[in-house]
């Protein structure tokens, strides 16, 4: 048994290298053999420790069926400790981070909580409603460049302009959704893909509107007006969100309303709609769930987030162009979402900072991050494909997808 | 140029275009058909290929063999590039999706994706970000018919890439290897009960789709020119489009779906602004999804045909 | 274990996640022999040939063909040993014509010759496929597939024969045909194991009959001593 499993390690090992040693070692003029090893070394290494972790186990005697994996136990755990705690916890953590980061780190923060944003709100579409969204970056550009037109060409303020966003967004979601509402999860996929490609190139390409290529810059930053007393009387005072720690505030803000909003609606009848649709359309068709404006609505409101996103990202940078709105894009939310564990909220926070703090951590191999985001999204996918923290209502039917695996001979 | 002179010569074009998409569709619509996964990383597949053959006729072109024995030539760049494809298939199937054939869907799909992006990142660190130049070793000489001018480059192409279309609907029709193929995509449990190895099958699946992909991502640097580390997820989604156009699963399909959408964007280029012939394409993909979500000629249910 | 018999199940004990379909099933098939087994709807007899077939691999016990344990071999290896399964749904390939359906069946066998013959003989057995053989899988009748499936098995030229209800779904003259040539598949050496909802016809072909209910074998016995049997009467024979 165990002999046969070594076998099958070796020979993954072997497929490894052919796909890792080309891709990493080959320069434009000479092979560099050590990084190519060190890399295929490393995912080597991940897979034996993966191998070992499994041989322990199963010496352990724990049967199979039964058991209960560290990311299972570690969630587990985490569900005993009540919520508030855990939430109140994770907000004081965020809240002091600005008084002890340096900006470069609270930089980073701020793109970080832009993708748990851009993330919970997928993970409405992608883990509760199980419909693929290859192109959901599109609503972020749609919220990004409302507010930079509204702004640059009729002066709306950010807080006027950002319900248009929305609107727009969710308007846009449901233009996708509903073409879509009938497809299978692959052609959604590929459908979803290209309606984000031609969002991108209509902004690429309608010149006079959105400054093609080149992008628009000079939207101006939020402003928040509060009441104070100055010249002997109460006047309204302006304040701009322009430094970053205030920019972090923000959207720190803006990710615990989208935090508690979604939970709110994962709890309620729709979020249990939701999950009917994604367990069994037909079924729940049947037992009167209405599946298309349920399908409609995962769309507009994952939409109407990311818009939000968008619209603060366009003001925090006070630029935008059609390049930072590629599928490249999408992919990752569509990792932090998958990769959480669908479905699951705690995983798409985890997620989001892993895949977009971590990878800042080693700047210096800038040019190896997107490399090995890919690898990682794979072996990840291979090693645990349900996710690193698997949402609750998912988890009892791993266990039962676990079994029917194992009583066939495949 | 007469008006059916221009006419005809974008019919060329189109057909040209068309025979590059319909190959890229194959590696989609036969992989499909046989895991129902779509394999993100076959443009990734189609544009290693194509510096597969940059770099090994550039080679050749250094010790002049392109000038002496220019068939020869050709025959080894399509066969490298075609064969170093087929083994990386085969590996990335062994790698990214054999461990997911019982996992979720989305898991699989995300796992192509992440090889996708592994891919096109691999190359862009290896081959530069920027356009590589592919030695031209077709000139611009070749026939002229009714005004129409098809250069011996097009004519070479359109031929190779019609035999290799042949010879694929010859192998999955007359061979032992092709029917388990079909046959597995047809009905898998009752494949194995007869004795078929899925396993091997679905390799095999990975060696032909990917080297049909790296045959045309040779032809493409043949024909423009140049290739670039990226181009690959253009023409992934073009080629996605032709094979669900053509009905997913069938190979005739992928043929006629390419020609297709070769054709509806040659003509779109011709006689529109030409920038928007990407949105052209996607739109009318979207439009078939919705309206004959089982392909121009299939029937009612979406079905997975070889 | 009987020397003489050619398929043994021990204590089989199958599932389908927590469903626990087969409950512990002891049966034998005669080498050279047939054998049946009947039962109620879901009783667990498809479940007992995708098992034999390696399909589904049991949880707990024992299955032998020609005394080596099979049970945990994956089905292609199992098919490669000579046993063949005409599975419940025909599972006809669609797309593929009639005669490369029946090309599929011998798709282990490299002897052009001897896959010839048996293509002639499955032909002679079901004149029908012969007029249809160009014609898709999938556009046949239900009556014509059955017939294709159990063709298709036969080319194999399997030791071991398994049927899962072939009459189903037949008019009764066809079910004839088709009991006749199960016999005649029989004469040629080839030991049959047939899953039945029809009773009577399978009773009085077999030596050795099962009766099956929730997933246990309720009654062992010669066929013919179950077709008297009053319990069997009253449930499957509809007297
Ligand atoms: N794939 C499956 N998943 C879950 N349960 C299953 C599955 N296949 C069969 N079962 C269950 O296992 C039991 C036995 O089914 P099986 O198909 O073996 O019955 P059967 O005796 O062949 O019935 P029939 O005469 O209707 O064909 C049934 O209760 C059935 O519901
Ligand atoms: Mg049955």
């Amino acid at each position: 048994m165990i002999r046969q499993e070594i076998k099958k390690l070796a020979v993954y090992s072997v497929f490894l290298a052919i796909l890792i040693l080309p891709m990493v070692g080959f320069r434009t003029t000479h092979f560099e053999a050590g990084r190519a090893f060190k890399v295929l070394g490393l995912f080597i290494a991940i897979l034996v420790a993966n191998f070992v972790a499994k041989v322990v186990r199963s010496r352990r005697g724990e049967d199979q069926l039964q058991k209960v994996s560290l990311g299972d136990r570690i969630s587990l755990r985490f569900a005993e400790i009540p919520k508030i705690y855990t939430l109140g916890l994770l907000v004081a953590v965020a809240a002091v981070f600005p008084l002890l980061a340096d900006n470069y780190m609270i930089d980073v923060g701020i793109t970080c909580l832009i993708y748990v944003t851009l993330g919970l709100g997928l993970n409405i579409v992608v883990g509760l409603c199980g419909l693929l969204d290859l192109g959901y970056i599109a609503f972020y550009a749609v919220g990004a460049y409302t507010y930079a037109l509204l702004n640059l060409r009729f002066g709306v303020s950010f807080w006027a302009a950002l319900p248009a966003g929305v609107l727009m967004g969710m308007f846009l979601g449901c233009v996708i959704g509903y073409p879509t509402l009938k497809m299978r999860g692959d052609y959604l996929a590929i459908v979803t893909m290209g309606f984000g490609e031609i969002i991108r190139l209509v902004l690429n390409n309608w010149d006079k509107l959105t400054a093609g290529p080149n992008g628009l810059f000079g939207m101006q930053k939020p402003t928040l007006y509060y009441p104070g007393f100055h010249d002997g009387g109460l006047h309204l005072s302006v304040y701009s969100i322009k430094t970053l720690p205030a920019l972090y505030y923000m959207i720190l803000i803006i990710a615990l309303l989208t935090l508690v909003g979604i939970r709110r609606l994962n709890d309620s009848r729709i979020g249990r709609a939701w999950v009917a649709v994604r367990e069994d359309e037909t079924a729940a068709e049947l037992s009167g769930v209405p599946t298309t404006w349920l399908k409609l609505l995962a769309y507009a409101l994952g939409a109407g987030f990311a818009a939000v996103a968008g619209a603060f990202f366009a003001a925090k940078l006070s630029y935008v162009n059609p390049n930072f709105f590629i599928f490249m894009e999408s992919c990752i939310v569509l990792c932090i979402v998958v990769l959480g564990g669908s479905g699951s909220i705690p995983g798409v926070i985890v997620a989001g900072f892993i895949l977009i703090a971590v990878p800042e951590i080693f700047r210096e191999l800038q040019n190896y991050r997107m490399l090995a985001f890919g690898a990682i999204m794979a072996i990840m996918m291979v090693l645990k494909p349900d996710g690193l923290i698997p949402a609750r209502r998912r988890r009892v039917q791993m266990a039962e997808r676990r079994q029917l695996a194992g009583e066939s001979n495949e | 140029m007469t008006s059916t002179g221009f006419i005809l010569q974008q019919l060329v074009n189109a057909l040209f275009l068309g025979s590059i998409y319909a190959l890229i569709a194959l590696g989609y619509t036969m992989v499909y058909g046989i895991i129902e996964l779509i394999n993100f990383a076959h443009g990734e597949l189609f544009t290693a290929g194509a510096f597969i053959g940059l770099i090994v006729l550039s080679a050749l072109q250094s010790v002049g063999w392109v000038d002496s024995h220019f068939i020869l030539t050709m025959v080894i760049v399509f066969a490298m590039a075609m064969a170093y494809v087929a083994v990386l298939g085969v590996a990335l199937e062994h790698v990214a999706y054999r461990p997911l054939r019982d996992a979720s869907r989305l898991a699989a799909i995300l796992s192509a994706l992440g090889m996708s992006i592994f891919l096109s990142n691999g190359m862009m660190l290896s081959q530069g970000v920027s356009d590589r130049a592919y030695p031209s070793i077709f000139g611009a000489e070749g026939i002229t018919v009714m005004g129409a001018k098809i250069t011996n480059g097009q004519i070479f192409i359109i031929l190779l890439a019609v035999a290799l279309m042949v010879a694929l609907q010859l192998f999955v029709h007359r061979t032992r290897l092709g029917k388990a193929m079909r046959a597995t995509a047809q009905n898998r449990t009752m494949s194995r009960m007869l004795g078929i190895n899925i396993d091997q099958t679905i390799r095999i699946t990975f060696i032909i789709g990917p080297a049909l992909g790296a045959a045309a991502g040779v032809m493409v640097g043949l024909y423009y020119g140049a290739v670039r580390f990226d181009m690959g997820f253009i023409f992934m989604i073009k080629a996605f489009a032709a094979a669900i156009l053509g009905g997913i699963g069938s190979i005739p399909g992928a043929m006629i779906g390419g020609l297709i959408i070769g054709g509806v964007e040659v003509l779109w280029a011709a006689f529109l602004p030409s920038a928007w012939k990407d949105v052209t394409t996607f739109t009318l993909l979207i439009l078939v999804l919705y309206f004959k979500p089982s392909g121009l000629w299939g029937q009612g249910d979406v079905e997975v045909r070889v | 274990m009987n020397k003489a018999d050619v398929l043994v199940l021990k204590n089989v004990h199958t599932y389908y996640g927590n469903i626990h379909a087969l409950k512990g099933i002891d049966l034998a098939v005669p080498k050279g022999g047939i054998a049946c087994l009947i039962g109620a709807n879901g009783a667990g007899k498809s479940t007992t040939l995708m098992t034999v077939s390696g399909v589904l691999r049991p949880r707990q016990g024992e299955v032998f063909f020609e005394g080596r344990p099979i049970h945990g071999t994956t089905p292609e290896k199992v098919a490669a040993l000579g046993i063949a399964q005409s599975p419940e749904g025909r599972q006809i390939f669609p797309r593929m014509s009639v005669l490369e359906n029946l090309e599929m069946g011998a798709f282990l066998r490299r002897d052009r010759e001897g896959i010839q013959k048996d293509l002639e003989w499955v032909y002679s057995l079901f004149p029908i496929l012969q007029d249809r053989r160009n014609q898709l899988g999938g556009t046949l009748s239900g009556g014509e597939q059955q017939m294709l499936a159990i063709g298709r098995a036969l080319m194999s030229r399997p030791s071991l024969l398994l049927l899962d209800e072939p009459s189903l779904g037949l008019a009764p003259k066809i079910v004839e045909t088709i009991f006749e040539t199960i016999l005649e598949i029989n004469k040629r050496g080839t030991s049959i194991f047939l899953v039945e909802q029809n009773a009577q016809m399978a009773l009085s072909i077999a030596e050795i009959g099962y009766v099956m209910e929730t997933g246990t074998i309720v009654l062992t016995d010669r066929a013919d001593a179950l077709l008297e049997n009053e319990q069997v009467k009253k449930a499957y024979l509809g007297e």
